[in-house]
C-alpha cells in the first residue's frame, strides 16, 4: 500500500515550523525578523510578529493591505492565495501551518473524551466563511480611521496564533510591554486558552471552525492540482475511511471536500489501497467521485 | 475527471494568481506589506 503518509506528514510539520519560525535572534532579544524575507508570505497561519517569523502571514498581510489607504484590492496577495490553494489547496493545512500542528499536539494528549463532532457542526463550519468575509475583508476596508486606515480585524479580535506566536512571547520579553496590557489582550488570551482546551477533545478546531485561511484553501480543495483520488473499482464501501478521517468527512463520497486537511488518514486506513493522495491521475484513472 | 478539469482548471487558476501577485508587485503591495511586517504589529499581539 506504500508509506504510511502519517509519519511523512509529521516530520514535514514539524520542518516547516522551525523553517518559517527560525530567526532565534528574535526569542533572544524579544524582537522581531525585520528582513527582506518578510515581503513575502509564508503558505500557512504564521503571524509576523513572532520572534522567530522569517516571512508575513498571508491574512495579516491581506488586511494590511486592505486596511492601507491607497489600496482597496490586494492582487499580490490574492494572488498568491490562489497560486497556492490552486496547486495545493488545503495540503497547506495538514502539511505547511504551524499553528495546524500546534493543535494536532494537543490532541495527542491523553483526554477523558474525545470528540469527532460537536453539537451545530455544519453551522460551526460555516462560522469560518463568515469571519474570512466579516473580519478578514469587511472590517479592514470599512472600520477606518480618521486618516483612511483599516483595523486588521481578524488579526486584532481573533487570531489565536498572533497570541500564542507573537502576544506571549513578546509581553514575555519585554516589560515595555507588560505595561500596556489590558482589555484586547485578556481577551485575545482567553480565546486561545479556549482553542487548547476545544483542541484537547476535538482534532484541530481552529481548523474546523474559524481559520479564515482554511476557509480560502478549501474553497479550492474540489479543483486543486493536488488531491485526492478513490478507485471506484477498488472501494468496497466498507466506511474505514470515515471512521479514520479525523475531519469526519464522508471520503468515498466527497474525497475533496472542502474540509479535507489532507492528513491521509483515510488512504492510510483503507484495506483495498483505493484511495490515493497526489498531483497526477493516480488511484482512479476510469472514473472518479469528486465531492 | 477529464484532463482539462483534472489539470486545466488549477493551472489556469495558477497562472491567474500569478498574474496577479505580478500586478500586486508593480503597484507598491509588496512593499505595504513589508512594511507591516517588520513593525511590531500591536493588534497582533493584543496590544492595539
Amino acid at each position: 500500500m506504500g508509506k504510511k503518509i502519517g509519519r511523512v506528514r509529521r516530520i514535514v510539520q514539524a520542518g516547516t515550523a522551525v523553517l518559517t519560525n527560525g530567526y532565534l535572534t528574535g526569542f533572544a532579544k524579544g524582537q522581531i525578523y525585520q528582513g527582506p524575507g518578510k515581503q513575502f508570505c509564508v503558505p500557512g497561519l504564521n503571524c509576523y510578529s513572532c520572534p522567530g517569523a522569517l516571512g508575513s502571514c498571508p491574512i495579516g498581510a491581506l488586511q494590511a493591505v486592505l486596511g492601507s489607504a491607497e489600496y482597496r484590492m490586494a492582487f499580490y496577495v490574492l494572488g498568491f492565495l490562489l497560486v497556492v490553494g490552486a496547486l495545493l489547496g488545503r495540503v497547506v493545512c495538514g502539511w505547511l501551518c504551524p499553528f495546524g500542528w500546534f493543535q494536532e499536539l494537543l490532541y495527542r494528549i491523553p483526554f477523558f473524551r474525545k470528540v469527532k463532532k460537536l453539537p451545530g457542526e455544519k453551522g460551526l463550519r460555516l462560522l469560518k466563511y463568515a469571519i474570512l468575509v466579516g473580519f478578514v475583508l469587511l472590517i479592514p476596508l470599512y472600520v477606518v480611521d480618521i486618516l483612511g486606515q483599516g483595523q486588521p480585524g481578524f488579526c486584532k479580535y481573533i487570531c489565536p496564533a498572533g497570541t500564542l506566536e507573537a502576544g506571549w512571547p513578546l509581553v514575555a520579553l519585554n516589560p515595555a510591554l507588560r505595561s500596556a496590557l489590558g482589555w484586547l489582550f485578556a481577551w485575545k488570551s482567553a480565546v486561545l486558552v479556549a482553542l487548547i482546551l476545544l483542541a484537547l477533545a476535538v482534532w484541530r478546531p481552529f481548523c474546523r471552525y474559524l481559520c479564515p485561511l482554511g476557509a480560502v484553501y478549501g474553497l479550492l480543495n474540489p479543483v486543486a492540482l493536488c488531491r485526492m483520488e478513490v478507485a471506484e473499482h477498488k472501494c468496497t464501501h466498507c466506511g474505514a475511511c470515515q471512521r479514520a478521517c479525523p475531519m469526519d468527512i464522508p471520503v468515498e463520497q466527497t474525497p475533496n471536500s472542502p474540509e479535507c486537511v489532507r492528513c491521509g488518514a483515510c488512504r492510510d486506513s483503507c484495506p483495498h489501497g483505493a484511495i490515493a493522495m497526489g498531483c497526477r491521475k493516480g488511484a482512479a484513472p476510469k472514473k472518479e467521485m469528486v465531492g | 475527471m477529464n484532463g482539462w478539469r483534472r489539470y486545466g482548471i488549477p493551472l489556469s487558476l495558477a497562472v491567474l494568481g500569478g498574474a496577479m501577485v505580478w500586478y500586486g508587485i508593480g503597484r507598491g503591495e509588496m512593499d505595504v506589506v513589508f512594511i507591516k511586517a517588520v513593525n511590531l504589529c500591536m493588534e497582533c499581539i493584543g496590544l492595539g
